[in-house]
């Protein structure tokens, strides 16, 4: 095998930065069913390429922005009792998917490669990426250090939860921030349309494997590593699709452990 | 004896959603080492004060007074937790303490123990969780799934973790739901040592109109405004349940008998009283 190019080695550091910070929010989505959620920001994410387009602005602070802006509306939407929050996600999700298309459209003079932001592009990873990457990765790194419990706790009963003394709202709007923004910066790599996977896959293969909630998150950890490694590198020689690729490994090991029995 | 001021105070709790009103004048004071019973037939509002009380949900109008730092044992009617979630019974207890809490039991501090407890493990008091087991009767269950416990078994450790945290106000939301009479007698006699083991004020909801815990020091009946209040009356000195519970075959001890005296003028609806047994100007008063 020839020696790695330069994109590759950004690319490999990037996808693993993504997995390692994936993982931890997906044990999460997977345990709080928000699956839908992760989707409808993945989304949004591509309106905010649009919009960055429209106003010839740096792309990646606008995908960070609108989803951001999302993820709050959501957040603030969830308490509106008289629509499921299934509903309400599902027209987010693509109320902000055909904006997106529309205003991408209305751009003749800009050449963009759609399906490069639906799928994912090796390519396209730079350092500013990977520094951001990093900055999440910081941020996940000291939420989860301070409240691992109280987001159990939450998951476990809000109510309960509330009456223990978690301030139970800001802890869920801080989680689904992050979540925001790392949905915002994996779209590069692995697309709109597979970033939910990334999160979720990996978090569902390890269950098979894990009896607490720690062993989980480890466990997925590894797994969502494993595949983006592996992904990419299928992705390199055999010239796959970057996004798919790690999709397809991260379903192969939970096909793989779906034969074992949980336990 | 001076009265000790109250845990909780409830003073004209009124809540409507959408104009209908769903709580109205409601006012009740809960002292530590006192047991009330909030009854009330379904849709009577007691799940909306339970979370008034609680601070989950602000009143339309009245007011809640908590004494300064109150430590509240909740224990939730009931609680669905995803399959996906891998958490043993003991977990779920534990994630009741709270997180860095140091205990004295936490002595040892090795290099590996530093290193877990880094993240997620905080230092428990093992003894007082051993204790609570023990006394709920769960030791057996500890190492098992939570999802996988039977109904009864459920109820005991949501207790079980409501006592962990050493709560000075216990909430109890309908503790002896799907219980047979005399797992309710027992979760009875366990409540009421409860009481004064710990010294604390607890605030039981039931569904049952009639039959509520004996050693409950006021019993309050909610149909949107409490309709009546008072002592319950023991099964020995209830004829007609007392046949009841000799054909049941099982003990009463523990369980009580609450007869209802709601105002006619106030009250349109009875709990299966006639009206010649409501004496005149029966007053809200406990």
């Amino acid at each position: 095998m020839a020696w790695f190019p330069e994109f590759m080695t950004l690319a490999l550091i990037g996808g693993l930065g993504l997995a390692l910070i994936a993982a931890p929010l997906g044990v999460f989505v997977v345990w709080q069913r928000q699956s839908y959620f992760g989707a409808t920001l993945a989304h949004s994410a591509l309106l905010g390429v649009s919009i960055g387009l429209f106003l010839e602005t740096n792309l990646t602070l606008t995908v960070v922005v609108v989803s951001l802006l999302i993820a709050w509306a959501i957040f603030q939407l969830s308490h509106y009792k008289q629509l499921s929050s299934d509903t309400l996600l599902g027209i987010l999700a693509h109320s902000s998917l055909a904006f997106g298309l529309i205003i991408i459209s209305l751009q003749d003079s800009v050449q963009i490669d759609l399906m490069s932001y639906l799928f994912g592009d090796i390519l396209s990873i730079n350092t500013t990426d990977l520094g951001l990457i990093a900055l999440i990765g910081v941020l996940i790194f000291f939420f989860y250090r301070k409240h691992w419990q109280d987001l159990l706790n939450i998951t476990l009963n809000p109510e309960l939860a509330h009456v223990e003394g978690v301030a139970v709202k800001k802890v869920q709007l801080q989680f689904i921030l992050l979540l925001a923004l790392m949905i915002a910066l994996s779209m590069k790599i692995v697309g709109v349309l597979l970033v939910t996977s990334l999160l979720i896959i990996p978090a569902a293969a390890a269950r098979r494997l894990a009896n607490t909630p720690e062993k989980m998150l480890w466990i997925s950890l590894v797994l969502a590593s494993l595949s983006v490694l592996i992904g990419l590198w299928l992705s390199y020689v055999a010239d796959l699709p970057t996004g798919p690729a790690i999709v397809m490994v991260a379903t192969l090991f939970f096909l793989l452990l779906l034969t074992k029995k949980a336990p | 004896m001076a009265i000790p001021s109250p845990l909780i105070e409830a003073i004209n709790i009124t809540q409507t959603f959408d104009q209908k009103t769903v709580l109205s004048q409601v006012s009740l004071r809960i002292h530590p080492k006192e047991i009330v019973t909030l009854i009330g037939p379904n849709g009577a509002g007691k799940s909306t004060l339970l979370k008034i009380l609680l601070g989950l949900t602000p009143p339309t109008s009245g007011q809640v007074k908590v004494k300064k730092g109150l430590k509240i044992g909740f224990m939730p009617q009931k609680i669905q937790i995803d399959a996906a979630l891998p958490m043993s019974v003991e977990r779920f207890l534990k994630l009741g303490f709270k997180p860095n809490q140091p205990t004295h039991n936490a002595q040892n501090h090795s290099l590996k123990k530093a290193l877990k407890n880094l993240f997620f493990s905080a230092a428990y008091d093992s003894t007082r969780l051993k204790k609570i087991t023990k006394e709920l009767n769960l030791s057996a269950l500890l190492k098992q799934p939570i999802q996988q416990v039977s109904g009864g078994e459920m109820q005991r450790i949501l207790l079980a973790r409501a006592l962990i945290r050493e709560p000075e106000l216990l909430v109890l939301d309908e503790p002896v739901q799907g219980v047979d009479i005399k797992g309710q007698a027992e979760l009875y006699q366990y409540i009421n040592q409860i009481r004064h083991q710990y010294g604390c004020g607890i605030l039981m909801v039931s569904h049952d109109l009639h039959i509520v815990m004996q050693h409950t020091d006021q019993v309050l009946c909610l149909n949107q405004h409490i309709c009546c209040s008072g002592h319950p009356k023991k099964v020995s000195e209830s004829p007609e349940y007392q046949t009841l519970f000799s054909s049941l075959a099982t003990p009463s001890e523990g369980i009580a008998i609450y007869e209802h005296h709601h105002d006619p003028t106030t009250c349109e609806h009875t709990h299966g009283q006639t009206q010649d047994t409501i004496p005149p100007n029966d007053s809200k008063a406990g």
